[in-house]
């Protein structure tokens, strides 16, 4: 490529264009580096999220409107949402070990992505890929037109292809995502037997409810003033004490729910009166409480 | 900025992604890498459609969308047995065919 070509695309392209590229150029790469290089799963799917929202862009600058809005709505919110979905199953805090299981893999790795970096730069340095074509009346406002007459004429078997795709992929998945009951239901009865048998007959004190505060992380105040380790759910127990390699079930002194509930905007009154206040906004964690009857909380 | 400076940003990317295969150990991830490298694709057939200024390659991108739909809906079910069969998803457990 010369300069003369980038001279006469210069002319031909919006300097808007030329800075949305460079900038989506830049993000796209980085964020794509962040999704190899971050441990969590969970932030590499943000990443990825990142890089396809550039790359929508980056279609609607090149002249593809329709395929940027496909883009978004198709990859960033399906793809990615399922994505999502499935690792909330696996568990958002699954990490990669990094512990090489095959000796050298990695430097294998970098040495054959350097190598087919450089095969495909000099192929393309190579291939001369001139400037864009003039702007014919396809692209711009009728590119919907365009590409649905095309997909309806030329391209109407691979459509119609697709439709057996979809369907054969949607039954695929519900028959591999399937799993058959071993046991049978419990019934009504059997699991209010079951819950008045278990350690907790009422349902179990939602977190924070009686404390100060009402984050599901802030353990509830017991009537003698103790917070009480059975009110947090032991994942959440189980990720703070991860976040901060500490304890788990953090029993917080009562001073510090004051000062959070100060930082909210109302003021730190008496015990009783916050407790009200926040009482109002506990009823889902305490329901969710109430679904499980007979585990106890540790 | 012409069309060579798209198809060498989707060749950057799509190198990222290879490596992302190779080297990560999470199939969750390894799918997400498999996803860049064909949005890479995606990015380098809508720059030649561009190019040549005709609409068929914008087309052939929104198949290769299809597509990858449907294979991410299959490989995250397939993820998914794996997973209740072994409560785990690094593709290093996953070494026998059967159990």
């Amino acid at each position: 490529m010369t300069a003369g070509h980038l001279l006469a695309a210069g002319q031909g392209e919006s300097t808007g264009a030329s800075v949305a590229f460079w900038l989506l150029a830049v993000i796209s790469v980085l964020a794509g580096l962040g999704m190899i290089l971050a441990r969590r799963a969970v932030h590499c799917a943000v990443l990825l999220a990142v890089v396809m929202l550039s790359l929508a862009i980056l279609y609607a600058v090149a002249g593809a409107p329709f395929l940027a809005f496909v883009q978004i709505i198709v990859y960033t919110g399906a793809v990615l949402m399922l994505f999502l979905f499935v690792l909330m199953i696996v568990g958002v805090s699954s990490k990669d070990s990094l512990r090489e299981t095959i000796a050298g893999q990695r430097l294998a790795a970098g040495v054959a992505a350097i190598a087919f970096l450089v095969l495909l730069s000099l192929v393309i340095g190579h291939a001369a890929i001139g400037p864009a074509a003039p702007a014919v009346p396809r692209y711009g406002v009728s590119n919907l037109r365009g590409i649905a007459v095309l997909i309806f004429t030329r391209y109407v078997f691979p459509f119609e292809v697709t439709a057996a795709l979809l369907i054969t992929a949607a039954l695929g998945a519900m028959v591999l995502a399937h799993r058959e009951r071993t046991t049978p239901k419990p019934t009504q009865q059997e699991l209010s037997r079951q819950r008045i048998a278990g350690a907790h007959p009422s349902p179990l004190p939602g977190p924070g409810v009686y404390a100060r505060h009402n984050a599901v992380d802030f353990p509830a105040l017991l009537p003698d003033g103790s917070p009480s380790a059975l009110s947090v759910s032991p994942i959440i127990a189980q990720r703070a004490s991860e976040s901060e390699g500490g304890l788990p079930a953090p029993p917080l002194p009562p001073g510090n729910g004051g000062s959070a509930a100060a930082e909210n905007g109302k003021s730190a009154g008496p015990d009783d009166d916050a407790g009200r206040e926040s009482a109002g906004a506990a009823p889902a964690t305490t329901g969710q409480a109430g679904t499980e009857p007979g585990e106890a909380r540790s | 900025m012409t069309p060579s400076h798209f198809v060498a940003l989707a060749v950057v990317l799509f190198v990222i992604g290879a490596v992302g295969v190779l080297v990560r150990r999470n199939a969750m991830v390894i799918f997400m890498c498999v996803e860049l490298m064909l949005n890479a694709v995606n990015l380098a057939f809508v720059a030649f459609a561009r190019q040549h200024g005709n609409l068929d390659g914008q087309v052939i991108a929104f198949f290769v969308m299809v597509v990858a739909a449907a294979e991410v809906v299959v490989g995250l079910a397939i993820l998914m047995a794996i997973f209740r069969a072994r409560r785990s998803a690094s593709v290093d457990e996953a070494n026998l065919l059967k159990y």
